[in-house]
């Protein structure tokens, strides 16, 4: 799992949860694979993403060397942080850990690179059909 | 010019993983074809970030991204963990990076997609069978659609209008018994624009896959 998709992960369809987001996340197990470099999507992603979220998962699994704490508005002229905003984006991916709903604790585990966001009936607040 | 992309080799370790995930049948392949009918139009939007619900072995998110040479995020969902396992196998055989999420539906991703999908992909049991075979996690999820082999269709529906980015289009495979006119008449009520790409008989079947758009949204970019 990339932190681009930790990154549109929320956990607000358990029962009492409001927003669930940003979760928490844990790892065990990193790899990163390489991934060919395109300076116009990364740009098109950070449009989409929640920044200070992937900032903090990236430090919670230890790859946020080199990023900065909040984007500036000039980041299309900055290739070197690009390049390092791509790598935590999309080639940084985590294989074995957790994840974590901010308000209930619940946890979810990431196993084989695959989060598994699944919920008991009994977790989920009940939608009249 | 006619274009043709391979079909995507599947991931499988041997045939006993189709006991739980559902082996690609002439639904699938029909999804195929008309993605790549329209592959044309799926260039013109140039899609960002793309999700299929409901992915089985992973056949088509990969043919997906293969068709559009990997420049956008492939998001996918399945509620069977075989099949999100299998999704994932499927993808790195042919050379894809696609991202698969474990849950029902678009569950975990629907509140931060709003408004981003480019392109949404969803082949959904659609076939009849009595209510009770519906939710389920095995095989049977890939198929059973209860009354009208609408039940699981019609809990996504109402979310569709919402995950589309302006540009977004929706593909859905559906069988004659599925009313394709009333799921018109329904998506209409969202503000999106129905079109039948191409239909085709397959044993007993009559599939069809649809394409939805958005009423303001006239295609190229």
């Amino acid at each position: 799992m990339k932190l681009l998709t930790h990154n549109m992960l929320t956990s607000n369809i358990i029962k009492g949860v409001t927003k669930g987001f940003p979760l928490g996340i844990t790892s065990t197990k990193v790899e990163v694979k390489e991934v060919d470099f395109n300076p116009a999507f990364v740009v098109k992603t950070l449009t989409k993403i929640d920044y200070p979220a992937l900032y903090q998962a990236a430090k919670d699994i230890g790859y946020a060397d080199g990023l900065p704490e909040k984007l500036e508005d000039n980041i299309k002229e900055n290739e070197e942080l690009l390049k390092k905003l791509h790598n935590a984006l999309l080639q940084v991916e985590v294989i074995e850990g957790e994840l974590v709903c901010p308000e209930s604790g619940r946890k979810f585990p990431i196993a084989n690179g695959i989060p598994n966001m699944l919920l008991q009936e009994n977790e989920v607040e009940n939608v009249a059909q | 010019m006619t274009t043709s992309f391979k079909t995507p080799l599947l991931g499988s370790q041997d045939d006993t993983d189709f006991d739980s995930v559902y082996e690609p049948a002439e639904d699938s392949f029909l999804l195929l074809d008309m993605l790549e009918k329209d592959h044309a139009f799926l260039t013109s939007i140039d899609p960002g970030l793309c999700l299929e619900v409901g992915c089985g072995s992973g056949i088509c998110i990969t043919f997906l991204a293969q068709i559009l040479s990997n420049t956008a995020t492939f998001f996918c969902t399945d509620i069977n963990p075989k099949a999100v396992e299998m999704t994932r196998a499927t993808a790195l055989k042919n050379g894809q990076t696609v991202e698969p999420v474990l849950c029902n539906l678009t569950d975990a991703l629907e509140q931060r997609l709003k408004g981003k999908v480019d392109v949404l992909l969803f082949n959904p049991p659609y076939v009849v069978t009595p209510s009770q075979e519906v939710a389920s996690s095995g095989i049977e999820a890939s198929w059973a659609g209860g009354i009208k082999g609408r039940e699981v269709t019609d809990k996504f529906l109402p979310k569709v209008a919402s995950l589309l980015s302006p540009k977004g289009a929706f593909y859905l495979v559906v069988i004659k018994e599925n009313d394709p006119d009333d799921i018109g008449r329904l998506m209409k009520g969202y503000g999106l624009v129905m079109t039948c790409l191409g239909s085709r008989r397959a044993g007993r079947e009559f599939l069809s896959t649809l394409r939805f758009t958005r009423q303001n949204y006239s295609g190229g970019s």
